[in-house]
């Protein structure tokens, strides 16, 4: 993981599946770490990804802890996080 | 809800919000707050740096920030000014207003971002944004990246992702060697620093293809990228890699200035000797002035903190320094013009509008934005057109200024109710 972010390591599911992730990680960088690529589908059903990583494109929008639309690149990893895409 | 009260209210805290918030917080007695919509401190370019900076000038300023007693606020998005002289911020603690009494705007600039056929790929991000991913803990090991589109940034991302770990095939910068050479040897008399710093980092990429007069034409893949497609405009050939990051260079975010009324040329805040801008005790700095880099922000944060605080004369005192960091702004602007190929990539049925899944062959068919809009739905999306507003406006020359109205970014319906 980063050299940025500090050694605790913090436990949080994505969608449903355990995962441990550097404390400072963003939620962004955790779902792709994870392999998940895809992080909503777009009106037409395109795959759609992260794109800008700061916060304009809404592109990495997902729920956490049942919260729809958030930003994922906004967030920080929090302990027990509930993270899901809607394509999961 | 209870009203928090500052004298000096910074949005933004990239280098300009923090050079403005330390100049104006060290002269003593006023209270000075700065907000930011990040996790935290330190903009794009200083982006994970608050707990070790790696940079001198990071190091330097954001101790300045420690030593200082400013309130910092991040995590809050600003979303309304619903009356003059208050802020409301959407946090993840619900709705919270903010009063001022001088208010500076360092909201900074976003990546341009233009459509080419399969850009909206997963793992096609912008130059930056995959660099904001990165600090931001995404593993890059071993990772085939390209790194395309224009602009000083392409290198310094580079370099970056290369000190991660990331297998950096090829930098493709559209901007054509005649127009970079130009751009080099002027900074060679004017700017020797600048001159140094790039050749630091072309030396850090030894290894890596540097293409000028190189550009994408399209991305491929199965549902995730797999390849680009890059010329040189007299041959083409496909890259495989694992991340395509693209950006043209780079907009600033005029949203919250065009809700406050501030006056605009050209895309970006104009403002007066002192940073101010058209409204009364209202000052712009950085980015949202004009592209200008680290030290334009810095120089121009600083006279508009000292001038907020009543220290017109300490601010100048670096008026100098700043018409100096203005002009390298101003080479930059025309060693890295975008090349006209770049209106042709998008084919009809490439997405232009990526919220609302708008291709360009609807667009090309609509005289303006506004009917574009009514009838297409192009920028309407929950980004409001932040990304399609200035791609469209270098493809069809429609005018790139969005038409804001609060709130300027989607919030809570909770949040709006609860004032």
């Amino acid at each position: 993981m980063s050299s940025e972010a500090t050694q605790r390591t913090l436990s949080l599911t994505i969608n449903g599946q355990p995962a441990q992730v550097a404390e400072g990680t963003l939620v962004a960088a955790a779902v792709l770490a994870s392999g998940q690529t895809v992080f909503r589908q777009s009106i037409s059903g395109q795959p759609r990804g992260p794109l800008c990583g700061m916060g304009i494109c809404f592109e990495c929008r997902l729920s956490i802890d049942g919260q729809a639309h958030r930003r994922s690149c906004q967030i920080v990893c929090r302990e027990g996080m509930e993270i899901s895409t809607d394509v999961a | 809800m209870s009203l928090e009260r500052y004298d000096v209210l910074v949005v933004g805290a990239g280098p300009a919000g923090l050079a403005a918030a330390c100049a104006a917080a060290e002269q003593g007695s006023h209270r000075v707050a700065v907000v930011d919509d990040n996790p935290s401190a330190g903009g794009q370019i200083w982006r994970g740096e608050a707990g070790r900076p790696k940079s001198p000038s990071a190091a330097q300023w954001l101790e300045r920030v420690r030593a200082s007693r400013l309130t910092m606020l991040a995590g809050a998005q600003v979303v309304d000014r619903p009356e003059p002289g208050r802020l409301l911020l959407e946090t993840d603690a619900g709705p919270r207003e903010i009063g001022y009494q001088k208010l500076i705007l360092a909201t900074g600039a976003r990546e341009l971002f233009l459509p080419f056929p399969a850009w909206t790929l997963p793992n096609v991000t912008g130059a930056g944004g995959l660099q904001a991913l990165v600090k931001g803990g995404l593993p890059i090991q071993g990772k085939r990246v390209v790194v395309a589109g224009s602009g000083p940034l392409l290198l310094a991302v580079a370099v970056a992702l290369r000190e991660h770990g990331a297998i950096v095939r090829v930098v493709a910068e559209q901007a054509p060697w005649s127009k970079l050479l130009r751009f080099g040897v002027g900074l060679a008399f004017t700017a020797r620093e600048k001159v140094q710093q790039a050749v630091g980092l072309w030396g850090k990429l030894s290894g890596v293809r540097l293409l000028s007069g190189t550009w994408p034409v399209a991305a491929e893949g199965n549902g995730r990228l797999e390849q680009v497609t890059l010329t040189n405009g007299r041959r083409r050939w496909h890259e495989p890699c694992d991340y395509l990051a693209c950006g043209f260079g780079l907009v600033a975010n005029l949203e919250l200035p065009l809700l406050l009324g501030c006056g605009t040329a050209g895309g970006f805040v104009t403002v007066d000797s002192m940073q101010q801008t058209n409204q009364v005790d209202v000052y712009a700095c950085g980015e949202l002035t004009g592209i200008g880099g680290l030290e334009k922000s810095l120089v121009e944060g600083q006279i508009a903190g000292y001038s907020a605080a009543g220290r017109e004369d300490r601010a100048s005192e670096l008026f100098a320094e700043r018409e100096k960091a203005r002009r390298f702004a101003g080479a930059l602007g025309q060693a890295f013009a975008l090349r006209e190929e770049l209106r042709k990539l998008a084919t009809p049925e490439t997405i232009v509008c990526r919220c609302e899944d708008v291709t360009a062959g609807r667009l090309a068919a609509q005289p303006d934005a506004r009917t574009a809009k009514l009838q297409t739905r192009c920028g309407m999306g929950p980004c409001q057109g932040r990304v399609c507003g200035a791609a469209t406006s270098f493809l069809y020359g429609w005018p790139c200024e969005p038409s804001v109205r609060p709130p300027i970014f989607p919030v809570a319906t909770e949040n709006m109710v609860a004032r």
